[in-house]
Formats: structure tokens, sequence, C-alpha cells
């Protein structure tokens, strides 16, 4: 269980980015995370793998997000971010995804057999000794959700998932996603993925939760969204 | 593709040739490390008019290009522009020591120039074990054996960090002179008014990158530590193969092979 307390969080003093934010996410549970540009979407994920500093309280599964605490909260939490090159950092796919699970004190043999396994779960065997630098955007997209995986998280944090992904590799995406049975938490601008993936929607605006509840209810709310500079999703647009 | 897209292509090579599966690939990381630095150590102190024994010390290049599987095209190619000043050190010498130092028939060599063509040797000889070490052995590996050797930690790391921020950093160069040159049209690289601005937000976007790259390491429990790199253990061959290098080093640096052989014949 993920739980968030009166968190605030500021870059400059008197502009808070993240103000009073508390919520509760279940285990298992997927929630979408939507909201304008600069609405606190990507600093929310920040402040909870513990990136940025914060007041308030966070904490995940009762172990309370400080210092002392980080390796632990983040072997219990992998994040996906919206710049795939930026998380595939070795140079082949078969390396990074060695890296988290040998980090974090699996036995070479058993960091092997696990990265195996999770290719061969997501149909990725063809990409496991190939370069980085060689693969394509849908591709790296899949193999660093691959490179989370490999680290078997409880939780998985997603940073626009679906970005500079073409309609083919999107929806291979959102499959992904959706076959996942941990807690997923996925920010993103693109509501039909959303709606495609989450159970439950947290709706930011000004830093602050503007909304949150059930996917349907939000993402259906004309009135609501557009309020929030937002829009409803294609398919319930009249234009669609 | 522009320069420095081919300047990235050039540097991820490297990579891939280090991911390579030859005899000397597979050959421990600390040991190979060990080697070249003793080799280069070897190869630098010899005297400056012993090119005879300089020139014994081409072997162990030689061997590791062929059983690395190694092309020495592609050396010179990727150090094209570093041959060259490798290549200018002593060249003033022989015009500073003009003593003559033997003679072919009517012709003599001066000290100047055996002393020129020894540094040049030195000079080459010392970039192609590198480039052997480099080639042959991924940089995650050399990192660790530095690691293992007791550099301190805060150095290799910054090697390591180095080592993929520049790759981090020539991207968003790319990027960025992109966008200049399809907005100056006819213009030959960038403009000197536009430096100071460029550097800048290269800077910028390339620290934003660079923190994005170590968040991501440090969500995946990097601690400084090396453990995707340390599984590699120095077994028999690669003693057997430290032992056989050092002690032909040494016997190459302390003997004249050339000078001894001829002297059979003299």
């Amino acid at each position: 269980m993920i739980e968030f307390k009166n968190v605030s969080f500021s870059y400059e003093i008197d502009v808070p980015v993240l103000r009073d934010i508390s919520f509760t996410i279940e285990k298992g549970e997927s929630v979408g995370l939507i909201g304008a540009n600069g609405a606190g979407k990507s600093s929310l994920l920040k402040v909870l793998l513990g990136l940025l500093p914060h007041d308030g309280e966070i904490s995940v599964d009762g172990i309370l997000l400080e210092t002392k605490n980080l390796p632990e909260l983040r072997r219990r939490m992998g994040f996906v971010l919206q710049n795939s090159d930026n998380q595939m950092f070795m140079p082949t796919v078969f390396d990074d995804m060695m890296f988290g699970p040998l980090n974090y004190g699996m036995s070479r043999e058993e960091a092997e057999r696990k990265v195996d396994s999770v290719l061969e779960r997501l149909e990725l065997q063809s990409l496991r000794d190939k370069y980085n630098h060689k693969i394509s955007g849908g591709e790296k997209k899949m193999a660093s959700i691959a490179t989370v995986l490999a680290m078997d998280p409880e939780v998985i944090i997603m940073d626009e998932p679906s970005a500079s992904l073409d309609p083919y590799n999107r929806r291979a995406v959102i499959n992904l996603i959706r076959s996942l049975e941990q807690t997923k938490i996925i920010a993103s601008h693109d509501l039909d993925m959303i709606l495609d993936t989450a159970d439950r929607v947290i709706l930011l605006s000004g830093g602050r939760i503007a909304a949150d509840g059930r996917c349907r209810d939000i993402l259906t709310d004309r009135f609501l969204l557009e309020h929030n500079r937002m829009e409803l999703p294609l398919r319930f647009s009249e234009s669609y | 593709m522009n320069k420095i897209d081919s300047a990235i292509s050039e540097f991820r090579q490297m990579d891939e040739l280090a991911s390579g599966n030859s005899p000397v690939h597979r050959l421990e990381a600390g040991i190979k490390l060990a080697v070249t630095v003793f080799y280069i150590i070897c190869v630098v102190s010899v005297d400056k008019y012993r090119l005879s024994m300089l020139t014994m010390m081409i072997f162990y290049p030689l061997l590791m290009f062929q059983a690395a599987g190694l092309s020495m095209s592609g050396f010179f190619y990727k150090l094209r522009y570093v041959l060259p000043l490798v290549c200018m050190v002593g060249v003033f010498n022989p015009l500073l020591d003009t003593s003559p130092m033997m003679s072919f028939g009517n012709v003599s060599v001066s000290g100047g120039m055996i002393s020129m063509l020894t540094l040049m040797g030195k000079g080459i000889f010392c970039l192609m074990a590198s480039y052997v070490l480099v080639a042959t052995t991924r940089f995650d590996s050399i990192c660790a054996a530095l690691g293992r050797a007791h550099v301190p930690r805060v150095m290799v790391t910054l090697m390591l960090l180095t080592y993929r921020y520049v790759s981090v950093m020539m991207q968003e160069v790319s990027v960025m002179s992109e966008a200049y040159a399809l907005r100056a049209p006819g213009q030959k690289g960038i403009h000197i008014s536009a430096w100071g601005s460029f550097l800048g937000q290269m800077l910028l976007r390339s620290m934003d990158r660079a923190q994005e790259l170590y968040s991501s390491m440090l969500l995946r429990g990097f601690d400084g530590a090396f453990r995707y790199a340390s599984g590699e253990r120095a077994k028999t061959r690669d003693f057997v193969f430290l032992t056989l290098c050092l002690l032909s080093f040494a016997v190459m640096r302390f003997v004249d092979i050339p000078e001894l052989i001829g002297s059979f014949f003299v």
C-alpha cells in the first residue's frame, strides 16, 4: 500500500509544485495520474521515488520514505522513464536487464534466469543480445519495461509510457501494462491509454488533487476535464 | 549522417567491439589492465636511442590484434586525429641532434633521427596496446578492475559516468546543431556569435539528461559498486597469460634481442 499524507514539494520557495497531496493506493490497484503540463505529475512520481525532497509523509507498505529506507523502497518500486534512451544506458538489452537484479543482490545465474523468464513472458527473446542503439523506439520502450520487471518490483511506476510510439507499439505497450499484476501508477496525457490500463484516476491540477475516483467516472466528465485544461478521451469525444 | 552522429556511431562501435568473444575478450579485465600498464611502462622506459630494442615491443600488440580479430585499419581510422599528434613528438629531434649514430653504406643516420623514430614508435605502440585493452574489454569491466585495484571509488565512478555521459552530450550537440543548421541555411558550422548561448544550452540540456540517466541508475540499485561487471574472476589461463606477458616484456625491455642476434653473425 502506498500512502501520501499532506505531501508538498516546491523547487523554489513560494512556488509550490505539489500542495498538500493525500491519497492511498491499495496493493494491486492500477492508478492513472493525469493532468495538464506542469500539473505536478512527474514531480509526484519523483517524490515517491525519493528523487526529490518533500514535506509530509510518504510510506510504501508501512515503510516511511526517508534516506535510510531508500534502497529498500526503490527495490520495491520499478520506474519506467518517459525517455527510454535515458533508461537504457548499458550496451545491450541483456546487460541493461541484468543491471538492476545484480545491484539488488541476485547472483549472476539467478539474475540471468530472471532476465530470460521476463523476456520469454514478454516475447522479447529476439531483443536479448541486441545493442540498445540498434533497436526501434517501440522495442526500446518494451525493453525498458522489461528492465524494470527483471527487478521483480511490487509497484510499477510509468511516466508517459505511450509517448512517441506508433499505434502498433502503443497497443503492444497497453496490452503489456494490462497484463502486469503489480500495483501500477501510470502518469500520462494519453487518456485513451489510461482508460485501457487504469481502474482509478487521480487528476492533478496546479499541484493539487482536483479529482480522485473511478477511471470511467472522471474520464467521461467533460466539465471536470476541460476545467482542468484537458479534453475527453478521443473515444468519448463527439468528433471521434 | 552529420559529423557528430558519425562520432557517436564510432563511439558505440567500441562497445560492440568490446562485446566480442575472442580469446583476448575472454581474458579477465584486471589481468588485461595490468598487462597493458606494464607494457606501457616497459615501452616508455626504453632509451631513446635503443630503436632496435623497441622494435621487439611491436609483437605484443600485433599478436593481440590477431588473436582478438581487430583490424589494423580500424585502429588507424579511429585514431586518425591522435596519431599525427603522437608522430609530431620528436619531429624536431633530427634538427637538434645531428651527430651520426650509424650508417648504412654511405648513408649516415643521426642520433636525432633514431630518437625521433623511437619516440614515434613508443607513442604508436602504447596507443595500440591501449586500443587492444579498450576494444576487447567492456568499460564497466575496466572500471570494476580499477575498483579492485583500490583506485579511489570516486575516481572510478567519475570515469564510468563520464563514459556514459559523453554519448549523451554528443547526442544533445547533434540535435542542437541540426536544429541550428535547419534555421541557418548556407552557414558553415555555428556562427561565433551563437557560441555562448549554444554552449550554455548544451550544458543545461546535457545536465538534465545526465541527471535523468543517473536517476535511472540509482533507481536500479546503483550505489557506486560494479556488481554487474564484477562477476568475472581470474582463472588459471589468465594468470598464465599474465606471467608470460610480464616475463616476455621484461626480457624485451632488458635484453636487446636484435642486437644479441646480430652479435652472433658479426
